[in-house]
């Protein structure tokens, strides 16, 4: 049986923390180039500019690109045959982040109860999903969520007779309702089916998936492809100041549901789409 | 086009500014973000006076990342204004005449800052590795106990924001957005 250290993953753990933090995705920075040839508004293009320059500052100095260094969320694919030796899976991870937030000099946003708000001031507890897979390796994806889009993010219950139209209806509403609160140029997230807090997973589980990559169902992928005309014809533009980049991209993930059922979930994500993925072998 | 202002804003600039306006800002601000704004007006209702004295002054949304050493400050960018809304228009009543921040402000704090003559800037949400290059010193003045929420007086040069709000009513949020739908 494979055995994974509890040690090796508090450092991998830490090191993602970092990284996601000081250095852009080449996936979100390769958006930003296109969209820089794409905006049409002027206002729009010095927006993306500045966050062209940003990045490369981050990168070069190994500093944070934006102050919110966000929630630490996790998704673990965990191999059922693979052994974790010195310690629990989810405090090593938990010890992972208070490890990378301290050295990397990344701000510590987490409180301890949202109703008395006092700062934790190590950043945990973080958010953890464990999906138990086949194989015996751990395979961790990790993404600092910043606390501005995730607050104009939604869940609805439609009705079934709603239909496609209806779910696009609705995910334009919440991406035209967040403006500029959100950070845009945004990616957008979005979970269909499952039911109340499955399809929230759903719709966070694909911000995992990197920009320009499509959903491996070509129904799916057309409905993204959809989506992304419509939401860039708001006109809601870098930053909500008016511009033709609203969307950087849009993920959708699908999942059966109850015949009386239609959930939707809409997670946006600001321009940063700070996403890393391990596997630990 | 792009325009330099030297802070405290003068009345003139108040008025010559427009909703769309490019500006590089300098002098002296203070931050100021959820939890110190929650602080300050609940116990100037108890009777105790602002920390600092608002009248003419800036307040930057930010709460930003511990400074690497050597550094004046960490990574600074602005946060969504909106959280502050309850509490703006007392403060463009003792005479605040500038906010930075990011997102949509209220309609009550429209109105305030028409009647009061303020305006409120967009910095560039995300932005906070470059933003931080325009803060040459930073200095917590009020409420350290809130850590990253502290009051801290900074001094900035051509700091990059972009008018949002002015005060005659403009609004580039909606002005922005309409020219460019299809």
């Amino acid at each position: 049986m494979k055995m994974i250290h509890y040690e090796h993953i508090v450092e991998q753990v830490a090191e993602m923390c970092k990284k996601s933090n000081y250095n852009l995705g080449e996936d979100v920075y390769s958006a930003f180039k296109l969209a820089l040839q794409t905006e049409q508004s002027e206002i729009g293009k010095e927006v993306i500019t500045q966050l062209i320059e940003n990045a490369d500052i981050a990168k070069t100095e190994q500093v944070p690109m934006c102050q919110d260094t966000g929630t630490a969320v996790f998704i673990v694919e965990v191999g059922q045959d693979c052994h974790i030796v010195g310690g629990s899976l989810v405090q090593a991870i938990n010890e992972g982040v208070k490890k990378g937030y301290g050295e990397g000099y990344l701000r510590n946003s987490i409180i301890y109860n949202p109703l008395n708000r006092k700062n934790t001031g190590d950043n945990t507890p973080a958010i953890v999903h464990l999906e138990l897979v086949e194989g015996d390796s751990i395979t961790i994806h990790m993404t600092a969520k910043g606390g501005g889009a995730e607050n104009m993010s939604e869940l609805k219950m439609l009705k079934p007779s709603d239909g496609i139209e209806g779910v696009k209806k609705y995910i334009l509403s919440i991406v035209k309702e967040a403006g500029p609160n959100a950070c845009p140029p945004l990616v957008v997230g979005v979970g269909i089916g499952g039911n109340f807090e499955r399809c929230a997973y759903l719709a966070k589980k694909s911000l995992f998936r990197p920009l320009g990559i499509r959903h491996e169902d070509p129904v799916v992928a057309e409905l993204e492809k959809e989506l992304m005309t419509e939401i860039n014809r708001l006109g809601i533009g870098p930053q909500g100041m008016g511009g033709s980049t609203t969307a950087l991209d849009v993920k959708v993930e699908v999942e059966s549901c109850h015949i009386a059922a239609l959930p939707v979930a809409v997670n946006l994500n600001c321009h940063a789409s700070r996403h890393q993925t391990i596997s630990l072998n | 086009m792009q325009k330099k202002i030297n802070l405290p804003l003068q009345e003139a600039d108040l008025i010559a500014l427009k909703a769309g306006d490019r500006v590089l800002l300098s002098g002296v601000v203070y931050t100021a973000r959820d939890a110190a704004h929650k602080r300050m007006i609940e116990q100037e209702k108890e009777g105790i006076p602002f920390p600092i004295d608002l009248s003419n002054q800036v307040i930057y949304y930010v709460g930003p990342t511990p400074a690497k050493p050597g550094k004046v400050i960490g990574s600074a960018g602005p946060t969504t204004s909106g959280r502050m809304d309850l509490y703006t228009p007392r403060l463009l009543e003792v005479g605040l005449k500038g906010m930075i921040g990011k997102g949509y402000r209220s309609e009550e704090v429209k109105k305030a800052m028409i009647k009061h003559k303020a305006v409120y800037f967009g910095a560039v949400g995300g932005a906070a590795a470059l933003i931080a290059r325009s803060i040459k010193s930073s200095e917590i003045v009020a409420y350290e106990d809130l850590g990253t929420e502290a009051i801290r007086k900074l001094t900035i040069e051509d700091f990059p924001v972009f008018v949002i709000n002015d005060v005659h009513g403009g609004d580039i949020y909606k002005e922005g957005v309409a020219l460019y739908k299809s």
